[in-house]
């Protein structure tokens, strides 16, 4: 596994997201309401589309295309059209740092 | 065992097929498709490719068969026999209990002279026909949504674009106006021509030729004036039909044991009247009303209307029904904008437009409120500074 640091944790709104890039690939962080940090793959499974400019509420991420919706903690694929589940990353925060393992 | 048979394998007729078996119904299902190959969905259609038509399936056939779904792709329905509830296939019949009717529509045609030469843009076939054949300048019919889409898409290709509408301004159907005067800015802007109150005299090969006398140049000629409802076989079968097949809330037809729903379906208002929609969406979602209620359930539709269009590199979406002589509020956001529509202080409707996906995430809150049944003060609605997420929760906990 790779430690990259993504972000700081003040980069990402409380229950809200942000996107990473990282190589050629893209991911998203996830800040919960419980200041919990989570780390997906960027891309929506219905179609490429970016989820960090998705609707955050609770612990689901929701597509901004077609409402697709994930659990980000898991990756599962809550509401269709999504219906293929997202890679999930680990995530540690080191110093106000938000570090994935890609 | 009769079971339940879907005319129409579209995005509304496979969701159906599947909402059945999730509904925990396991007596046999069978969707019947007129068009060959899997279910695909149309929306991609006329979206930015990547060189050819997309054909992106709805499921694999792997699914249908997880599914137990028996689909019958290439096969027309001919009749529907009521008294005997049976189906007239070609060459074969098939009895069944409940039956859903989701035909959606059909290209509108033109009627002047060389009509014929225009193409139609519907299916995944049509689309492969108008992408093969656009080589050189490229007359569209119709300023509608789909017309709009297409001239985005034949324009990233470099493609000379002409739009002709016979109205006075481009999507004046489901677009709030000055999102539309937005969106025919950017069209303008990115070099397509406009002739607008404009019939047609006639299309020959070498373009059309406008009522004024005026020709328009085009290698290919594009028809997208709008879409009827396939209520054919329910004409014939007797069913009470208008601007679509009639339903009443619950998306049954005149006849108990058959359903529609769609693009076909024309379904009773609660302040009277019947609407018919046609999107993406409303198909998805009126296809789960239906499985529900043919398995005996006594479910209203009343899901909210939502679509999305996709131009150039501009995503619009609207929520609701925004009509004139609502309150409109509009919320700065970023590169875009949002707008609310509020009724009598209900907030009722939400349309934005930016780039990407950018205004998705407020249209979605405001859906939300919508549903919540929030009457926010326009003041607080219109300051960027408060989220409408804010206001959702205050909106809950009230
Ligand atoms: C190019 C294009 C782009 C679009 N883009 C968007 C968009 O961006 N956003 C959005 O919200 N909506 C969009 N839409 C609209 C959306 O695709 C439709 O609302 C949706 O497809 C309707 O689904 P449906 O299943 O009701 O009808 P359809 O998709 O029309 O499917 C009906 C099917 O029934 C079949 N059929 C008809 N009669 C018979 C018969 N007798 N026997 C057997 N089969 C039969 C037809 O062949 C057809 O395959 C777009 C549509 C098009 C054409
Ligand atoms: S792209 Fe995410 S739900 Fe369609």
């Amino acid at each position: 596994m790779n430690w990259v640091t993504a972000c700081k944790l003040d980069d990402i709104e409380q229950e809200g997201a942000i996107r990473f890039d990282h190589g050629s690939r893209t991911y998203a962080i996830y800040r919960a309401p419980d200041d919990s940090v989570w780390c997906t793959a960027g891309l929506c499974t219905h179609e490429a589309i970016h989820l960090s400019e998705g609707l955050v509420m609770d612990f689901e991420v929701e597509c901004p295309k077609h409402s697709g919706a994930f659990d980000y903690r898991t990756g599962e694929a809550l509401r269709l059209p999504a219906c293929e589940n997202l890679r999930t990353y680990p995530v540690e925060i080191v110093e106000g740092e938000v570090r994935v393992a890609l | 065992m009769n079971g339940m048979v879907i005319i129409g394998a579209g995005e509304c007729g496979t969701r159906a097929a599947f909402a059945l078996r999730e509904q925990g119904y396991d007596g046999p299902v069978t969707l019947i498709g007129a068009e060959a190959g899997l279910p695909y969905e149309r929306p991609p259609l006329s979206k930015p490719d990547g060189g050819q038509a997309i054909r992106k399936p709805i499921c694999e056939q792997a699914a249908l068969d997880a599914a137990g779904i028996d689909y019958r792709p290439g096969m027309s329905v001919e009749a529907i026999d009521r008294q005997t509830r049976t189906l007239t296939l070609t060459g074969s019949s098939l009895a069944y209990e409940r039956l859903l009717i989701a035909t959606g529509a059909r290209p509108r045609r033109l009627t002047c002279p060389g009509a014929k030469l225009a193409l139609d843009f519907r299916t995944h076939a049509d689309a492969s026909a108008v992408l093969v054949a656009a080589t050189g300048p490229v007359a569209i019919i119709g300023a509608g949504l789909i017309g709009m889409e297409l001239a985005a898409l034949l324009r990233g290709r470099g493609i000379k674009v002409t739009v002709i509408e016979a109205g006075p301004a481009p999507l004046s159907r489901a677009v709030p106006p000055h999102l539309a005067t937005a969106l025919h800015d950017r069209h303008i802007a990115e070099g397509v021509d406009f002739h607008f109150g404009q019939g047609i005299q006639q299309i020959n090969p070498n373009g059309v030729t406008l009522a004024s006398g005026d020709h328009v140049a085009a290698g290919l000629v594009i028809s997208a004036i709008g879409v009827i409802p396939d209520t054919a076989l329910a004409q014939t079968a007797g069913l009470a039909t208008g601007n679509g097949i009639l339903t009443d809330a619950r998306l049954a037809t005149s006849d108990p044991a058959i359903f529609a729903a769609g693009d076909c379906a024309a379904v009773a208002q609660p302040g009277g009247g019947h609407m018919r929609l046609e999107s993406w969406r409303n198909a998805r979602d009126q296809a789960q009303i239906a499985a529900r209620n043919m398995l005996g359930g006594t479910e209203d539709f009343a899901a909210l209307h939502w679509f999305w269009s996709d131009q150039y590199d501009l995503g619009l979406q609207v929520v609701g029904l925004p009509k004139a002589g609502q309150e409109m509020v509009t919320r700065p956001l970023g590169d875009g904008q949002i707008s609310l529509y509020l009724a009598d202080g209900l907030l009722v409707a939400a349309a934005g437009l930016g780039p990407g996906n950018s205004i998705a995430r407020d249209i979605r809150l405001a859906e939300m409120l919508i549903a919540a049944g929030s009457r926010p003060d326009p003041k607080v609605l219109a300051d960027p500074a408060v989220g409408l997420k804010a206001l959702l929760k205050t909106a809950r906990a009230a």
